[in-house]
Parts: structure tokens; C-alpha cells; sequence
């Protein structure tokens, strides 16, 4: 009742002043706007990050490697049979926690090689199928191997964009896209025919960039010869490049044709970080053929990112029953990768957050002022009221009022403000991740901006509501 | 029981160090249905002692007795809610709100006493139409003349329907002519059977009322009552023109 009253009263009196009403609004105006706007920068650079976390297969892909005995299971060094195909099917039957099981056997010191042109493909493995969905893959020109493939042991190759622009040129050299299926490469001198080409991956800044050189023409990014930039520099490209460029240097062969041309998993795998055996065991030197080759490593995914502890054991239990007890693996998580996501993001929200609430607070500081101003103008209403029956809290809840109705039009102002800023903000910088704006920071900003209103009107409410009726009523 | 009792009150202000009685020992009775006038030269302190009896100050000493209710000791939220129920205040520079329209006006001391709007309205309504302002309701202040404004206040005081409206020096702002309508309103109220306390520095407004309490230097110096004193209670018009 009275606080419908008060709220009646506070719109007639901002409607009375309109001007001065608006130039306060706008102290709150552009808290609130900026507020909701460096949390959709913030949103968007999280996106950004994770879009690179999300092209590595997320974070519920898990992968098993060798890892050196501990120093307790040193005396069954003999026995420790390293990660195997026994392993894979041990998983499948009795680890209902995880999902989609792919087993990855690496090739060392692999050359493609096509009439003159030579090259390293980054990664180099055999695999079954299912890496297509493990690695997040998209097949653009022909087909990925099938399970027909592996159990013949085909010589057949998946191949990423990178492998093909270093053997039959990139389409900007070109000026064409080409197709490479149906081609013929040699790896380390087998004959294989490549049957499948993944799409182009890049960072979503990566692709603007290339739209925009494409519209403009080709130019040159650099003075003087072509050179090569260092690893992890992805090229010259952003820096969660890094994760693209290797997905797209990578072939993929089947697994049976990995162990049987090239023994890969003849040799036991080296313990990571140790040096490549010299030599390599990719050249098929008449080794002891194994029943059970070793492999690189397991993947899989966790069928609920809640239960990755659970199903971590789960498989645990799984691997060190069939490695008879000895802990010669390793569990490799992307969680890591994602609590680094996790800290930028909250260093830049909390920075950002700090320099708009100020915002919001000056803004405050400016309703203060202005309902100071508006109370000293009108000690003779309140005195009028007073004489009339209006109590202590009858005024004080006036002024509050009054406060908390600029901060709330402010604020609504503001939002719609926000809008306007982002969209802006994306058009200057068409590079950056675009700005994302969620309806969490709206309500934060917006409850934030009440929260300025009722605190700004407190004093000057205490203030007229303290007036003497006399006093007030004799003032001039 | 009278319907105000005022026992030996005293208002003391201090200034400087400098002792100030404003209202020195002032003892006094108003009746249901009194039309007194309470006149003194400016600085007398009779605007202190209707500021006491209008439950806008308290007393320093002394007790005061509104309808039963012993206002010395009330709480500021008591006595704005005396204010409220009980005391009509018209003044002497009309004190309309200039944002709000003449029936938002008389509707505000509503407002406080949790009237809802549709009683508000018509209660608004009929307190106009008794000063004969039902045609302006929704005029502003501004679009109004001295004596209209001075009707809106008056209508404002009433609609509370309180024991006692003082008005304070009502006529002060206007030309003798609408100065004389007014006090022929208030008259025609008192007929009515309401209580109305006129307060003034002339006399010959005091004149208009039967009983007139003459203040100087904080003390009561005349009380005339003409029914007392056995003198018709007819009122004279004697302003001058």
C-alpha cells in the first residue's frame, strides 16, 4: 500500500525532472551496459578456448599409456606386458562406465612421400574406426576405413588437409581445392592409396582471418622467404592453433595394416619422454612377429563427465587385472587443460568485473547526489506530508523509492544498452570470439544496479525523513 | 472533558546560550465545537502554541491533553498519527504540492491512513464540494488564484474528517475580499458544528470569532468570551474594505 504509493510518487517525480532524471540514469545506464558487455567478452573468449578443448575430442576423452614400472613392481619388470589388445577387450566386456574404446598404435619417423615432394605427418598412426568420433574428425572427400579395411589389413589412408597441401599443394597456392582420393602416397616406401580427406580445422578466429584475405586477395604476411615460425606457433595463427594444425598434419591408417607393415607394436613402446628408439621399429626389420602387439595408447570416453573418478577406477581395476597387478599405465585427462580454461576465464571476469562495478557504483554516487539535491529542493513538501500524518518511514521509503525507481529504469536502460555495446564491439573487432551475452550476467548486472539504487537512497531518505514538520514547513 | 487541555506548558528554546520562553506557564481549554481565535503580534508565540496543540512540537514543560491522549510522551509516530486522524492544518502560504492536482491535494492525508483509492476519491470529492471546488479538481495549484488554493487547503484539512483544524493565518496571502470569503467558509464550518482554531495577528479577524485568546510574550494576557460575557455570538463583519 504505501510502497505502491511511494513507487506512484518516485515515477512522478522523475517524470517532473526528466532531463535531470536521465543524465542520472546515465551513470547507471553505462555500469549496467558495461557490466553485461565484458561478461559477453568474457564469454566469448571462454568459447573460444573451449572451442579448441572441444576439437581435441572434450573433456571426457580419456587415454591409457605405458609408464614406467613403479620402484615396488621393479622385480616383475619381466612380466609387465605393457598396454595391449588384451586390454581393449577386456574393457569392452567390463567397463560399462566408458564408451567408444579405441585402441592407437603410433608409427615413428614416418615419411609420405609423392613423386618429389617429401613430408612428416605430424601424427601417424593405426586405429580402428571409432577415432573418427574419439578425435572429433569430419570426413569432407571420400570415406573413413571401415572394419573390412582393418581386418584385411588394407593399405588404405585417411588423410588431414595439411598432408595434402604439403604433397599436392594448398589451395591457396593452387587456387583450386583438390581432392586427393583415389591418389596414390608412399609411407616409408609402402604404396598406400588414400581413400579420405578430413576437413579444414581452424579456430573460428583462424577463419575469419582467411574469409577476410580471401575477399581481399592474396597478399603477403611477411617480408623476405618464406619460413616456418617454430612449432606451436601454428603457422602464424592464433594460439589455440596449435590443437587444429595438428589435427589436420595427421594420417590415419588402419590398425592391422600399422602392426603388419610396419611392426609398430613389435617393439615395446617407450615410456613417454624417453628418446625414440634410434632406428625406429616403423621399418619392418624382420622382428619377432607378436601375437599381441604392444599399442601406443587406449582411448575412451567417460559416459558421464559427473562419474570420471568412478569409471577412471572402474577401468583401472580393469587394466591392472589383465596386467596382473602391475601398474605399467597411466590415465592422460584433459582436465588440466580445462582448469587452465577455467582460471583465465575467472582472472578476466574478476578484472572486468571490478572495473564495471565501480562503473555501477559511480553511478550510484551520482543518484545520491541528485536525490540530495531533490529532498533539499523539497524540505517544504516533506514538511507538508509531515504535517499531514506522513511518519518517519512514510518519507524514508519515499526517497528510497524514488532511488531504487532511477536504478531500476537505469538498469532496464542499461541492458538494452548492452545490447547495442556488444553488437558494436563485435563490428570493431571482427577478429576477436564474438561476445556472448548470457542472461546470468543480465540478471547479476541488473540485480547489481537495484542494489546501487537502495544503497544510494538510504542516506538521503534518513536525511529527509529526520527533518523537523516546523523547520521544513518554515523553510524557504 | 475538554477536547484540548493545556496544563502549565512551557516552550523553552535555547539560542546562544540565551534562554528563550516562547510559551511561558500557558494553561488552556478548547471545547468540541469551539470557534476561537488565538492572536498576538508576531513573535508572541502563538504560532509555537498551535504548533504544540497541532501535535507538531512537543512542550518543554507541562502537559498537553489531545481527546484523552496525553501528547507529551507520545512518539513521533504517534503524533503523526494524531496529525493524521485528529488535526486539520491550514496555512498561511496555502503549502499545496505544485506536482499534484488539486484532488491529488486533498487526497494525500489519505494516503497516510491507508484509505483505499476509490474511497480516497470520493472522500477527496466531497471535502471539495463542501468548499465549493468540485469543479477544479484536476486543475493544478498553479492554474489556481490565492483564494482557490486557500479553499484546496482548507478542503485538504477536512477530509480526515479531524476534531480540530487550525488554521494559520489563512488570510494572510489574500486580498481583503477573498479574505472575507474565507472566513465566511470558516464560519459556515463552525455551524457545522466543527472545531476551528483561527490563529492571527489581527485583531479584527479575532473579532470574527466568539472566543479570543490574546498571547504576549509567551503568556495568555486576554481571554474574551463573548458567551461568557453574555454578548450575542452573532459574528460581526467589520473587515476593513
Amino acid at each position: 500500500m504505501i510502497i505502491l504509493n511511494a513507487i506512484n510518487i518516485g515515477f512522478k517525480e522523475i517524470w517532473a525532472n526528466k532531463f535531470r532524471s536521465l543524465l542520472t540514469m546515465l551513470g547507471i545506464i553505462l555500469g549496467v551496459g558495461s557490466l553485461v558487455a565484458q561478461s559477453a567478452l568474457v564469454k566469448g573468449l571462454e568459447n573460444g578456448m573451449k572451442e579448441a578443448l572441444v576439437a581435441i575430442g572434450g573433456l571426457e576423452k580419456v587415454y591409457i599409456t605405458s609408464q614406467a614400472i613403479p620402484v615396488w613392481q621393479q622385480h616383475r619388470k619381466d612380466q609387465s606386458v605393457g598396454t595391449t589388445m588384451n586390454d581393449v577387450y577386456a574393457l569392452q566386456s567390463s567397463a560399462p562406465l566408458v564408451r567408444l574404446i579405441v585402441p592407437e598404435m603410433r608409427g615413428q619417423d614416418a615419411t609420405v612421400t609423392r613423386g618429389s615432394k617429401a613430408f612428416n605427418p605430424w601424427h601417424f598412426v593405426g586405429t580402428w574406426p571409432g577415432a573418427l568420433e574419439m578425435n572429433q574428425h569430419v570426413v569432407e572427400y571420400g570415406r573413413m576405413f571401415n572394419d573390412v579395411d582393418d581386418r584385411e589389413a588394407r593399405s588404405v589412408c585417411v588423410i588431414g588437409t595439411g598432408v595434402r597441401d604439403a604433397l599436392f599443394g594448398s589451395p591457396e597456392e593452387i587456387g583450386r581445392e583438390i581432392d586427393p582420393v583415389g591418389e596414390f602416397v608412399n609411407i616409408n616406401n609402402q604404396r598406400f592409396r588414400i581413400i579420405g580427406m578430413f576437413q579444414l580445422y581452424e579456430s573460428e578466429l583462424d577463419r575469419k582471418a582467411r574469409e577476410v584475405a580471401l575477399e581481399k586477395g592474396v597478399e603477403p604476411t611477411q617480408a623476405g622467404p618464406a619460413r616456418k615460425k617454430g612449432f606451436g606457433s601454428g603457422k602464424g595463427k592464433s594460439g589455440a592453433g596449435f590443437a587444429f594444425e595438428w589435427k589436420n598434419n595427421t594420417i590415419y591408417i588402419p590398425l592391422n595394416t600399422m602392426w603388419l607393415k610396419f611392426r609398430a607394436g613389435s617393439a615395446p613402446a617407450p615410456a613417454p619422454g624417453a628418446p625414440a628408439p634410434a632406428g625406429g621399429s616403423a621399418t619392418a626389420s624382420g622382428q619377432d612377429f607378436v601375437a599381441d602387439p604392444r599399442l601406443s595408447s587406449i582411448y575412451f570416453k567417460v559416459l558421464d563427465i559427473e562419474q570420471m573418478n568412478e569409471a577412471l577406477q572402474q577401468v583401472k581395476n580393469v587394466v591392472l587385472h589383465t596386467h596382473q597387478g602391475i601398474e605399467d599405465f597411466a590415465f592422460n585427462t584433459q582436465e588440466n587443460w580445462s582448469e587452465n580454461i577455467a582460471v583465465a576465464v575467472r582472472n578476466a571476469r574478476l578484472s572486468g568485473s571490478i572495473i564495471a562495478a565501480i562503473s555501477l557504483l559511480v553511478g550510484g554516487v551520482g543518484i545520491m547526489n541528485i536525490m540530495l539535491a531533490s529532498i533539499t529542493e523539497r524540505v517544504r513538501e516533506i514538511g507538508v506530508r509531515k504535517a499531514v500524518g506522513a511518519t518517519f518511514l512514510d518519507i524514508f521509503i519515499q526517497i528510497l523509492v524514488e532511488s531504487v525507481v532511477i536504478a531500476v529504469i537505469g538498469g532496464v536502460a542499461g541492458l538494452l544498452a548492452s545490447q547495442g555495446l556488444v553488437k558494436m564491439l563485435s563490428l570493431l573487432s571482427p577478429d576477436a570470439n564474438t561476445p556472448v551475452i548470457t542472461l546470468d550476467a543480465m540478471l547479476l548486472a541488473f540485480s547489481f544496479s537495484v542494489g546501487v539504487g537502495v544503497l544510494a537512497g538510504i542516506f538521503p531518505g534518513l536525511k529527509a525523513a529526520r527533518l523537523h514538520p516546523i523547520q521544513a514547513l518554515r523553510y524557504d | 472533558m475538554a477536547l484540548i487541555e493545556l496544563r502549565n506548558v512551557s516552550k523553552i528554546y535555547h539560542l546562544g546560550g540565551e534562554e528563550i520562553r516562547a510559551l511561558d506557564d500557558v494553561s488552556l481549554d478548547i471545547d468540541i465545537g469551539e470557534f476561537i481565535s488565538i492572536i498576538g503580534p508576531s513573535g508572541s508565540g502563538k504560532s509555537t502554541l498551535m504548533h504544540i496543540l497541532g501535535c507538531l512540537d512537543s512542550p518543554s514543560k507541562g502537559s498537553v491533553r489531545l481527546d484523552g491522549t496525553m501528547i507529551e510522551k507520545a512518539s513521533e509516530r504517534e503524533l503523526a498519527r494524531l496529525r493524521n486522524r485528529m488535526i486539520g492544518f491550514v496555512f498561511q502560504s496555502f503549502n499545496l504540492l505544485p506536482k499534484l492536482s488539486v484532488l491529488q491535494n486533498v487526497e494525500l492525508p489519505m494516503n497516510y491512513s491507508g484509505v483505499s483509492s476509490h474511497e480516497r476519491r470520493e472522500r477527496a470529492l466531497q471535502a471539495l464540494q463542501m468548499v465549493g471546488m468540485e469543479n477544479r479538481a484536476k486543475h493544478r495549484p498553479m492554474q489556481l488564484s490565492g483564494g482557490q488554493m486557500q479553499r484546496t487547503a482548507i478542503a485538504r484539512a477536512l477530509v480526515n474528517s479531524p476534531k480540530i483544524v487550525f488554521a494559520d493565518e489563512p488570510t494572510g496571502n489574500l486580498d481583503s475580499h477573498t479574505g472575507e470569503a474565507i472566513l465566511q467558509l470558516f464560519h459556515k464550518l463552525s455551524q457545522e458544528g466543527r472545531t476551528i482554531a483561527l490563529v492571527t495577528h489581527d485583531p479584527e479577524i479575532a473579532a470574527f470569532t466568539p472566543r479570543r485568546i490574546e498571547i504576549r510574550d509567551g503568556k495568555i494576557a486576554t481571554h474574551v468570551d463573548s458567551k461568557l460575557a453574555g454578548l450575542a455570538s452573532e459574528p460581526r463583519f467589520s473587515l476593513p474594505h
